[in-house]
């Protein structure tokens, strides 16, 4: 049992003092922005909610809305399953194992803009090493600057690419706490290899795939930098995502007001999402000491 | 060699790939890259890495990235203990809302954050400056370490703390001596998070600084527009950035299995 | 269920063993009776759970067979061989009820669910947690787990071996008793042939019908509790099983004779024929008596341990614990040892070197 003890808030002090100043300042800023119109040269205008009312009846934002519900959406159904089959396929003990991990986190220590870089210069048709394979040698069209589809193929596949790991590592943490006599156990009960997936292994990675799903969610949601310097949101507006259209209202045309209204609605989103989510996963999680029988 | 070994073999061939080209492209120059498709660099050259290495504009870029985010890490762990410590150990007014709130912080979009952040920075004199990015990189850095370090701590029982007191330790003196060697994995991986995202982070950095405190990342962009197309030397450059990271995840190779797991499971 | 045969079993950890303390087990035969309650006991590391685990498949011995009613099962895996085991820390199917955890054996195997209810229904009764059966896994305390985890090694009637790999380890002293109790319950009513490891004499002893006594890879004795107390065949044994254990006392054997600083001690019967020099004396502190004539010794330290009272004495330079009933007699004082001639033993490099008087 945690014992009751209010100068606990002593501890907490420093990093309240420290998110407060990143966040609590900001935040005020972007909600002051979001019910004003400025002109520039500083120059603000009281606008009420009016932002929030147009963004909600505007096209614009439900595409934006429906292409970010669409990318996250995409990249959790593929780098989930993926990530939890490949954790299941690694060994669990021996010089491979380290050798693996290292390889697979490489990918997420990559700077964002290099990613984007990075897999610019691998899709270019004529001259990256993807891109001229599949034209020339699979002899099939790809030119993610003209076809949206191949647009959306490439920044899932550079998703995928770049944050799979993550959920491979969770995962094979939460396969290596498995003890033996579990593995054993189960063989002497005769459980086929689904029935000890479905009863031992996926019930102890469900709190490590928990925070997968939400560390992914929350960064898939607010991903700007790869996909901008990939395909800066195109061909046409069909890679913009939530944003990047943000910084092309906010800083192209200077509508600071419909951003930040814009970037608050999504940010209410995101919480109501992960917080949804949260809840359901810890519903049935393992009682307190005192509980148990 | 058993048949299921050839999923994390055929996975690692997927993610060196675009490793891969990036670094034979770095070994090219920019006429060759341009020329047309080559497996392999025909005409080595170094002088990409020359330039980088010569030239102050590129190599303080590196330089800048790596003070500030040793210098986020650094602030990230040392108060980030203090707070999943009471986190994990005491019940007080307010526990879990503050718990939660502070892990949205990492939910609030960046892109949109960016120009506040550039004027409060500017407003309290800390821009351009190495601390400024540091701190801003706090704002994602300290929910997460806060939380992985909540996970480790709840993983020691409070015996441990029990038996200190009795055997006569002050709080300090039990928390550096005895609670922060029993939970140093932990301390590993959360360093590890903070120096991860802090270096991969471009918005913020790029946003927060103009000349002094110039990340590389920002430099690249910027040389990319303004050198015209030198492809060469930006693939030499994003090369180089990997080299740091794979470093560190050198280190903290051995905690990973069981670190990733984020304490208890 | 069936009769066990292991024979010629070797096992070693190493891919490449060279010397004998490269294996685990040295060279084991052994034949478990169908319907027997066996005890498997010594101390950590003397290769009883690899015993068991070579037994329900887990490994695969480096030489040797396995047989089950005369069929070498050696390569079968453990559902092939259709056994159950128990293990140390409790295993439980978190996320499934108890009845689920206690049906999945049987679901595994495709029993038909109404037989499959009865038969969970019958085991919670036996096990007494018919009320838990609704309980999802993950709330049980930790008895409670090991009830589970027993109960889910009892619940196919077919089985032709139940194994328990130190199953009390985790369950607090108050509940060992009662448990240990109930598995011998157990024993009486499914008639199962039970192998029961543990380094714990106490549990082998009230358990089992049969203990199989090991060190080191091999079997030092086999034999009911009573044998293995009265007539350790190894001195090891000897100091294993009992408390305080065998004492040990250094002797000289002359012409089928043995003195203990020249003198003549009276054994239970003659010494085995080609033995001369040295050999030790064994004999339980339960069989020394103190009296006016006899040994001489001095008190070193008394202990009342409740049932009885320790008198640790001094012969020379060997340490002697005698049982007393009644008086103590005062630290430092003199005493006279009587050893019971019927209970006292010669020991030959280790083993028994003594014969019983027929």
């Amino acid at each position: 049992m945690k014992t009751i003890n209010q100068k606990a808030w002593l501890f907490v002090i420093p990093v309240l003092l420290l998110v407060a100043f990143n966040a609590l300042i900001p935040i005020m800023t972007v909600v002051n922005y979001s019910v004003q119109e400025t002109f520039g040269n500083n120059l603000f205008f009281w606008q009420g909610l009016d932002w929030f009312e147009q963004l909600l009846n505007s096209e614009r934002f439900y595409s934006a809305l429906g292409r970010q519900f669409l990318f996250t959406g995409t990249i959790l159904a593929i780098e989930i399953p993926l990530g939890v089959i490949i954790a299941l396929a690694m060994p669990r003990k021996g010089f491979w194992v380290p050798v693996c991990l290292v390889l697979m986190a490489l990918p997420m220590l990559i700077p964002w803009n290099v990613v984007g870089a990075m897999w610019n210069i691998f899709t270019l048709p004529d001259i990256g090493l993807l891109g001229y394979f599949i034209n020339n040698v699979l002899g099939i069209e790809y030119n993610m600057t003209q076809s949206p589809v191949a647009a959306w193929v490439t920044i899932i596949a550079m998703d995928v690419w770049h944050w799979t790991s993550l959920v491979v590592l969770l995962s094979y943490a939460g396969l290596v706490s498995i003890p033996d006599a579990f593995y054993q156990a189960a063989k002497i009960d005769g459980a086929s290899n689904f029935a000890i997936f479905r009863y031992i292994q996926l019930p102890k990675m469900k709190r490590v795939l928990t925070i997968a799903i939400l560390l992914r969610f929350m960064d898939s949601f607010n991903i700007y930098t790869e996909p901008f310097v990939l395909t800066g949101g195109g061909p046409g507006n069909s890679t913009t995502l939530l944003s990047i259209d943000l910084v092309k209202i906010a800083l192209g045309q200077f509508d600071l007001g419909p951003a930040a209204a814009m970037s608050l609605i999504y940010f209410a989103i995101t919480l109501l999402v992960s917080w949804l989510f949260y809840t359901l996963m810890t519903k049935d999680d393992e009682p307190k000491r005192g509980d148990r029988i | 060699m058993k048949k299921r070994s050839l999923i994390p073999i055929i996975y690692i061939l997927f993610l060196m790939l675009p490793i891969y080209w990036l670094i034979a492209m770095s070994f090219k120059t920019t006429g060759e890259i341009l020329s047309g498709f080559s497996l392999f660099p025909q005409n080595w050259t170094f002088e990409n890495y020359k330039v980088i290495f010569t030239d102050p504009t590129w190599y303080r870029g590196y330089i800048n990235s790596i003070i500030y985010v040793t210098l986020n890490t650094i602030i990230t762990v040392t108060v980030a203990l203090p707070a999943a410590y009471a986190f994990s150990r005491y019940r007080f007014l307010g526990d879990k809302q503050l718990f939660f709130w502070l892990l949205t912080n990492r939910m609030a979009p960046t892109a949109i954050f960016a120009l506040p952040f550039f004027q409060l920075y500017s407003a309290v004199g800390l821009f351009d400056t190495h601390i400024a990015v540091a701190l801003a990189h706090t704002l994602f850095n300290v929910p997460l370490a806060v939380w992985i370090l909540e996970g480790f701590m709840s993983g020691v029982p409070k015996e441990l703390d029990e038996t200190a007191y009795v055997d006569g330790y002050s709080f300090p003196k039990f928390f550096g001596k005895i609670f922060l060697p029993t939970i140093a994995s932990g301390v590993g991986v959360t360093a590890f998070f903070a120096f991860m995202f802090s270096w991969v982070e471009l918005l913020l950095a790029k946003t927060l600084t103009a000349v002094a405190a110039k990340p590389i990342a920002a430099t690249m962009t910027k040389t990319a527009s303004s050198a015209g197309y030198e492809l060469g030397l930006l693939a030499a450059a994003g090369a180089l950035t990997i080299i740091p990271g794979a470093i560190v995840i050198y280190f903290v190779r051995n905690y990973i299995a069981r670190g990733f797991a984020l304490g208890r499971v | 269920m069936a009769k066990i045969t292991l024979s010629k079993l070797q096992h070693s950890y190493y891919a490449d063993p060279q010397e004998p303390k490269d294996y685990a087990l040295k060279n084991i035969n052994l034949d478990w009776d169908d319907g027997g309650a066996y005890a498997l006991l010594g101390p950590s590391g003397c290769g009883k759970s690899t015993l068991l685990n070579i037994i329900s498949g887990l490994l695969t011995p480096t030489h040797g067979q396995v047989l089950f009613d005369d069929k070498n099962v050696t390569q079968l895996t453990p559902a092939e061989r259709n056994i159950a085991q128990v293990f140390q820390f409790p295993v439980i199917y978190d996320t499934m009820s108890v009845f689920d955890n206690l049906a999945f054996p049987l679901r595994n195997r495709g029993v038909k669910e109404k037989v499959l209810k009865a038969r969970v229904h019958e085991i919670a009764k036996m096990l007494e947690i018919t009320n838990l059966l609704k309980i999802r896994g993950s709330r049980l305390s930790p008895d409670n787990k090991q009830k589970v985890s027993m109960g889910r090694g009892l619940v196919r009637e077919d089985v032709n071996i139940v194994m328990f790999d130190e199953p009390l380890t985790v369950i607090d002293p108050h509940l060992k008793w009662k448990l240990r109790s109930k598995l011998k319950e157990l024993h009486q009513k499914v008639r199962a042939t039970m192998i029961y490891v543990t380094h714990d004499q106490t549990e082998a002893l009230t358990f089992a019908d049969q203990v199989v006594v090991m060190q080191d890879g091999d079997i030092v004795q086999i034999g009911t509790p009573v044998e293995l107390f009265e007539r350790p065949a190894h001195t090891f044994v000897g100091h294993f099983i009992g408390s305080p254990g065998m004492n040990i006392l250094p002797c000289e054997i002359n012409n089928g004779a043995a003195f203990f600083n020249g003198k003549k001690i009276q054994l239970e019967g003659p010494i085995k024929p080609d033995i001369e020099g040295t050999a030790e004396i064994g004999i339980r502190p339960e069989f020394i008596s103190l009296s006016k004539s006899g040994i001489e010794a001095k008190v070193r330290k008394v202990a009342d341990v409740g049932r009885h009272k320790i008198v640790e004495a001094m012969l020379g330079d060997t340490r002697i614990s005698v049982i007393v009933e009644g008086e103590l007699p005062a630290q430092g004082s003199s005493v006279y040892l009587n050893f019971q001639p019927n209970q006292t033993r010669i020991y030959h490099d280790g083993w028994i070197a003594s014969e019983q008087k027929r």
